[in-house]
């Protein structure tokens, strides 16, 4: 039997829907974790949440945190490796430019924004490429506040080992920021969500009106 | 339950229902933030498979760390202006409880693979040659503070136990039941010392008088106070917090 969906084209390689899985149970547990860590010793006036941590005590989230850095650092590096060689990043993040990106963001807060599967509008790659780099920042600086004596090169760089935890939780809050983001467009295009799981386009994709093709 | 008197269906019936049901539930649980929250009651003290897999993690972060561990590179150094006034207590007691020390009749006992098991004074250990050090001290909690400390180099007072330096830990036994351990590696790093003062003062009681261990190298909690005997040791001896969970190397 023939059916739509397999002519239907791949928009997400399985490298990138593996890669995005462990990087979300990473994150989450990255995230959670660390809000435990930061309890023990606020560094602003205010607590997370028990319910939203992960550990059960201190010891429990550093091991927690330190056991799943692992897993986002590998899985990072893989996903990264592949998007700079295989020429994934250049082609879905890049070109981005200023025009594109006003036309966008206007069209976002006005609710005008069409959604093309595989092709990601100015505000999204804008999104993407603020993220991967949030996710070097919340590394490096972590490493840093872990290793301040054997990478003390690294601390400097982030300008002392108080700033560099100060730039740790900014680069996180800029994550779960971009999470909040992310979330609420998938609920809000929720046939987004399948093709990060079976790599196919939505079948409606075909059958796309004429006025939302993009006339950039 | 109103059908109860119906045939019940075939278990060959009930199968692909079953199945997809479970289907549905795993996948569920699975991607729920509620799942995640059900690890989150995995903290290293229950002995469940996570926590098997976070001990491993543990141990192996151990290695990577001695791996990282630079014998002869030094923790940053601060002017004295930048010392924290007042230096923050931390132990597993109040300030109150820490215990009072008779320095006259001290002694720092000394055992395991050494030459000489001979028990130190306090006039003994300040005849040995001292070292000073304005460095930060680095908690687990997050927190950081900076100190001055001055004392024996440890490697200096292994020598003259006649340690074998290449045992593989060194560990200690405190006055206030705290106990814990290092690797050989950083026993012998030069900014490891035992510490008799605190600025320019013996060590005031709550900071660990009459002797502490300063490891810049390593965060605070590897710095036990009121040291009562020393060991070296070819098995790792664990600590306080290590046995219940905080990672054994803890490097800075």
């Amino acid at each position: 039997m023939t059916t739509a969906g397999q002519t239907r084209p791949i928009i997400h390689p399985l490298l990138v829907r593996v890669a995005h899985w462990i990087n979300a149970f990473a994150i989450v547990c990255m995230v959670m974790s660390g809000w435990a860590i930061y309890n023990a010793s606020p560094l602003f006036g205010f607590d997370f949440p028990r319910w939203a941590t992960l550990g059960g005590w201190l010891g429990g989230a550093i091991a927690w945190h330190l056991a799943a850095m692992w897993l986002l650092v590998a899985n990072g590096l893989i996903y990264l490796g592949y998007g700079l060689l295989a020429g994934h990043f250049r082609r879905h993040f890049l070109p981005l430019r200023a025009r594109d990106l006003l036309r966008d963001v206007k069209n976002a807060l006005t609710f005008k924004l069409a959604h093309q599967p595989g092709i990601y509008n100015a505000v999204q790659r804008l999104m993407y490429i603020a993220v991967l780099l949030l996710g070097v920042l919340v590394v490096a600086s972590g490493l840093s506040i872990w290793k301040p004596v054997q990478l003390d090169g690294l601390v400097d760089l982030f300008g002392g080992y108080d700033v560099a935890r100060r730039v740790h939780f900014v680069a996180m809050a800029g994550i779960v920021a971009f999470v909040a983001v992310h979330l609420a467009l998938v609920l809000i295009v929720p046939s987004t969500l399948l093709p990060m799981l079976t790599g196919r386009a939505p079948r409606h994709a075909g059958k796309k009106p004429p006025k939302q093709e993009q006339q950039a | 339950m109103s059908e109860k008197k119906e045939k019940p269906p075939k278990n060959s019936e009930l199968q692909p229902e079953l199945v997809q049901l479970q289907r549905r539930l795993f996948l569920r649980s699975g991607l729920s933030l509620g799942a995640l929250s059900l690890l989150s009651g995995c903290n290293l003290q229950d002995g469940d498979q996570v926590d098997k897999v976070l001990w491993a993690m543990s141990r192996w972060n151990d290695r990577v760390q001695s791996m990282l561990f630079r014998p002869n590179h030094l923790a940053p150094t601060y002017p004295a202006s930048m010392i924290t006034k007042p230096f923050p207590f931390n132990a597993f007691y109040d300030a109150d409880s820490a215990p009072e020390i008779d320095g006259d009749t001290y002694k720092l006992e000394v055992s395991g693979l050494v030459r000489d098991k001979r028990s130190w004074n306090l006039a003994q250990l300040r005849a040995l040659p001292q070292a000073s050090q304005i460095t930060r001290h680095i908690c687990i909690e997050g927190w950081s503070a900076i100190g001055q400390w001055s004392g024996v180099p440890l490697r200096t007072f292994l020598a003259h136990i006649g340690a074998d330096t290449t045992a593989k830990y060194v560990g200690f036994k405190c006055a206030d039941r705290y106990y814990s351990s290092i690797d050989m590696a950083t026993a012998l790093h030069p900014q490891t010392i035992l510490a008799l003062d605190f600025g320019q003062e013996p060590l005031p009681t709550e900071y660990g008088y009459p002797l502490k261990l300063r490891v810049p190298t390593k965060l605070g909690f590897k710095n036990p106070k009121h040291i009562a005997a020393l060991f070296v040791t070819n098995e790792n001896p664990g600590g306080y917090w290590e046995d219940q969970g905080y990672n054994w190397f803890s490097g800075s």
